[in-house]
């Protein structure tokens, strides 16, 4: 099997779809690898660094369609790279299958067989080759540092000599991927950062990057069974402008990163937001591509507004890591496609079925659904009726076991001698001793505890010493002599393995 | 000589030390100190008595003691942290026996005819009683012994209407206790002698009953009954010091049983009258998605990326006695800069902290070495987590299947990690007999082998 990798043809494009280390991945999957000549260029890869991992370097692109039968890719294909790729030839590379109709006809007429790497369905198998996740993760960073460098101040608060600093604060819209990365990024930076979502179950995840979960007082839920946000309701939508607005008056840095699959960005800072913002404030608008969240947003531009906010419509790709991750990303797919040896297109598979968006002259879009997060049950609210009926139950149960106490210890009075009244107090007692001391015993000593207490109740051997007499032959004697003999092996024996067990704790 | 007012200081200083010592436990630091509290205690108990008014056969005494001393000695140094439970089953059943023994002997002493009315009455009740609670107690460990080294079948064995035969047992040694305590003169004894077959024979079948999982919970009873027995010879004998220390290892075992079930989600009654079989709720739910394997070199692999990495050990640790290569991994593990833990499941293993023990015994420091609820909360940030012959502590059908047996016992989250990777010898069910939805789990991967083996390849992997 031979794998072709191809120079990105549209120019802002800077990542390629291998890397040297993927190359020697490619390789030890089985398969032939040749790239064009400067297809690396872009990302500070050279074609020596490429030959020196086992490719072959090919002149042109053309030379590489004829000679690969599968074809990595970044971007969409022209209809120039189409007219290249010959039938049953395999691509992998973005597609927009949803916005790009025409394509898919073009592919499926050559019948090309493309797998739309952003068509990866999002399930816990498939997130080893999920290049949205990998690609956001790098746009996440890079708002965080991008926005910084514009940004006039310290992100971190810091006091010093010369004055006190106070911290960014940054607001991040949409706990996606990009959404974490970002928090994370801003967060180990030093800025206070708060969070918004309309999904209410990455309150958590929000909160473990370390920022502040943003919510609306109303509810509603905006998970849908894919992983994606849905569209929300009027009154939320309200809700969750009047609180941007309040945000945008106090935070220094937006990052905004809410997309809806298939759609237009949803507009999220409007113009009187942007109004609210400070001088010197920053939006970074990651769905700039898909139209942007901010209204000034442009794509591929950093805009400065009247009132002095940049809002800033493109990022550096960071080529080398971003062709890196993709490149993985592409690596463990052909690895379950069956690498070169078992290569196969599986199309009961439920990764590829779902990718393979034209099949033998055939499209398949759009897939059928494949729900990620598993519904949970949503539990009944009636804890709190429990508690009250167990206080009263717990108080009335306690009164009924005292009273019976009380009563039992009452009519042993009666009958029992004086003696034993003495020994049945010191009895009692030590249960009680015993019941608080051992509920403190660290539970990583369990073990100890019991060869301890097993060797301490050798105590019998008291009742075996007193019993014993001078004379051998008496069979309580005898008896007696059998009691201290076992018992003393409990003692012996159990304070030593304790002791022993207990040597070998260290931290 | 010492008279019987310094004996009866000197008995309560040892209760107190006895108390001290089972105070240390709470901690790691202070347990060393512990268990020297227990010995002084012990030691001086066993002086005051033997210097005491009332003892004679001083050498008799000092020959039993060294024969058992050579013994316990041997027995300790011996024993292998992997089979302590089986050691900690046999010493109970000593204890039992001594309680019998005392028992009888109480019984035959011309003392005890001596006493008349009521007294007389209470003390048989109390000689009934301590032989009663020690056999049962000495048949029980036998039994539990017996299982734990696997010489007797550690499947419950349980035919219908245990319950009823043993609830006649025990109102025949009631009717049997009562006809005992009326005989005049040492004329009871064959009562006596009957009582305590039973009541072995009830130890045996109460403790073939419960199968091979719940042990850790009939360890920490018997640790119970043993205690329980020794009070019982202390008020046979009027010995306060003998009371003091058996009430404190019987709540001292009761506490662990209570907590053993607490972990198990069963009720305490449940686990002593017969293990699982009362049936599942509903039809067991079908086992989606395929069982994957993996290799050692992936697991290597993996593990080189993980950065966070928890191991959760159970009872197939401690059969293949591979703690050792198991702290090397994490001494190869930490070299790379990885944070390595343990979680332990309250009855991981067939003793309470059977498995601290063993990874104290390998050397693990024990600060990494975390409890359920300490890792629970981390496992979503966990990279990599590696089960080591556990099963039923990681079945995640105990939260999510009703219809499970094991529905509602807490166990470790593992599968809310990132990897998962499950070493075992085969796709056998646990001792709870149940299977595990967790193999199924895409997030999941098996790998067969014997776990000191498969440890030590991987730990070859690591260091190439």
């Amino acid at each position: 099997m031979k794998v072709g990798i191809p120079v990105e043809v549209v120019q802002e494009e800077q990542r390629v779809a291998a890397t040297p280390k993927t190359v020697q991945r490619l390789i030890k999957q089985g398969f032939e690898v040749f790239i064009q000549k400067g297809a690396g260029s872009k990302a500070n890869f050279t074609d020596e660094d490429f030959t020196n991992s086992g490719a072959s370097i090919l002149a042109t692109a053309n030379e590489v369609y004829q000679n690969s039968d599968i074809v990595l890719k970044v971007l969409a294909p022209t209809e120039s790279e189409i007219d290249m790729m010959h039938e049953g030839l395999v691509t992998l590379s973005y597609l927009w299958p949803a916005q790009n109709p025409e394509l898919l006809k073009k592919l499926s007429s050559k019948k090309v067989n493309a797998i739309a790497m952003d068509s990866i369905p999002r399930i816990s198998r498939a997130q080893k080759m999920d290049v949205l996740s990998s690609m956001a993760n790098i746009a996440g960073y890079r708002a965080v540092i991008e926005s910084a460098n514009y940004f006039g101040r310290f992100l971190n608060g810091q006091i010093t000599a010369a004055g006190k600093v106070d911290p960014a604060k940054v607001l991040v819209i949409g706990a996606g991927v990009a959404g974490l990365a970002a928090i994370g990024t801003a967060n180990s930076l030093g800025a206070i950062v708060r969070a918004f979502d309309t999904r209410k179950e990455v309150a958590e995840q929000i909160q473990s990057m370390g920022a502040k979960f943003l919510t609306v007082e109303i509810e509603e839920d905006g998970a849908t069974a894919s992983g994606y946000s849905k569209v929300m309701s009027q009154a939320f939508i309200d809700a969750e402008m009047a609180l941007f607005k309040e945000q945008a008056a106090e935070v220094d840095i937006i990052i905004t990163t809410a997309q809806i699959p298939g759609r237009e960005a949803p507009k999220l800072i409007l113009a009187d937001h942007v109004a609210a913002m400070k001088p010197g404030s920053i939006i970074v608008d990651l769905a700039a591509s898909s139209g942007g969240n901010c209204v000034f947003t442009k794509n591929n531009e950093i805009i400065t507004t009247e009132n002095g906010v940049i809002i800033i419509g493109k990022l550096n790709q960071l080529p080398s890591q971003a062709s890196q991750l993709y490149g993985n990303n592409l690596c463990h797919l052909l690895d379950d496609m069956g690498k070169a040896e078992n290569f196969k297109i599986d199309m009961n598979d439920d990764v590829v079925k779902r990718a393979m968006v034209t099949f033998d002259g055939e499209i398949h879009w759009p897939p059928e659904p494949l729900p990620v997060s598993p519904k949970k049950e949503v539990a009944a609210v009636v804890i709190e009726d429990k508690k009250e009926k167990t206080a009263k139950s717990i108080a009335l149960s306690m009164a009924i076991k005292l009273g019976v106490i009380g009563a039992f210890l009452f009519l042993i009075g009666q009958v029992a001698p004086a003696e034993f009244m003495g020994h049945f107090t010191v009895f009692v007692l030590a249960i009680f001793v015993g019941w608080q001391v051992i509920w403190n015993v660290s539970h990583s000593l369990h073990t100890p505890l019991m060869a301890v207490t097993n060797a301490i109740s050798g105590i019998i051997i008291i009742g075996g010493l007193l019993q014993v007499t001078d004379n051998i032959s008496d069979p309580i004697t005898i008896i007696a002599f059998i009691a201290v003999l076992v018992a003393s092996i409990n003692i012996v024996g159990g304070f030593l393995v304790t002791h022993r067990m207990l040597k070998m704790f260290r931290k | 000589m010492i008279t019987a007012q310094i004996q009866t200081a000197a008995y309560l200083f040892a209760a107190i030390l006895f108390i001290l010592s089972l105070g240390g436990l709470s901690s790691q630091e202070s347990a060393k100190r512990g268990v020297f509290y227990g010995i002084i205690g012990m030691a001086i108990a066993i002086i005051s008595t033997v210097f005491g008014g009332d003892v004679h056969g001083q050498v008799y005494i000092i020959v039993a003691i060294a024969i058992a001393s050579l013994i316990g000695i041997t027995v300790a140094r011996k024993v292998e942290m992997t089979s302590m439970p089986q050691l900690v089953a046999i010493l109970h059943s000593f204890v039992g026996l001594a309680a019998v023994l005392v028992g009888f002997g109480s019984y035959l002493d011309p003392k005890t005819q001596s006493l008349i009315g009521s007294e007389h009455t209470i003390h048989l009740i109390e000689v009934v009683l301590g032989v009663f609670i020690g056999a049962v107690t000495f048949t029980g460990s036998i039994i539990a012994w017996g299982k734990l080294e696997g010489k007797i079948t550690a499947k419950a064995l349980a035919y219908k209407g245990r319950h009823l035969v043993n609830i006649i047992l025990l109102l025949i040694s009631i009717y049997l206790g009562v006809l005992f305590a009326a005989a005049p003169g040492t004329e009871g004894l064959i009562y006596l002698l009957v009582i305590a077959g039973i009541s072995a024979f009830i130890g045996v079948m109460l403790v073939m009953a419960i199968g091979g999982a719940d042990m850790p919970v009939v360890i920490s009873m018997l640790n119970s009954y043993s205690g329980w027995a020794a009070a019982a010879a202390g008020f046979m004998l009027g010995n306060n010091l003998l009371i003091i220390t058996g009430a404190l290892v019987g709540s001292s075992g009761a506490i662990l049983s209570i907590i053993m079930c607490e972990a198990m989600n069963r009720s305490f009654l449940s686990v002593i009258f017969g293990g699982f079989g009362n049936g599942p709720k509903g039809e067991a739910t079908a086992m989606v998605g395929e069982v994957t394997s993996t290799s050692h070199q992936e697991v290597a692999d993996l593990l080189k990326d993980a950065n966070n990495v928890v191991i959760v050990p159970g009872y197939g640790m401690a059969v293949a006695k591979a703690q050792y290569p198991v702290h090397d991994l994490v001494e190869i593990l930490q070299k790379q800069g990885k944070v390595v833990r343990f979680g332990i499941h309250p009855v991981a293993g067939r003793l309470p902290g059977h498995m601290n023990v063993l990874l104290a015994e390998a050397n693990v420091p024990y600060d990494i070495v975390m409890e359920m609820d300490e890792i629970n909360t981390d496992m979503t940030k966990t990279d990599v987590v590696m089960v080591i012959g556990a099963n039923d502590i990681v079945n995640p059908g105990a939260e999510e299947d009703k219809s499970s047996p094991i529905y509602g016992m807490p166990v470790i989250q593992v599968w809310n990690a990132k990897k998962v990777i499950v070493m075992k010898r085969s796709m056998a069910v646990g001792y709870a007999g149940v299977e595990n939805p967790l193999f199924y789990k895409e997030n999941a991967d098996m790998l067969y082998g014997d776990a000191k083996e498969s440890v030590d390849k991987i730990n070859t992997l690591l260091k190439s």
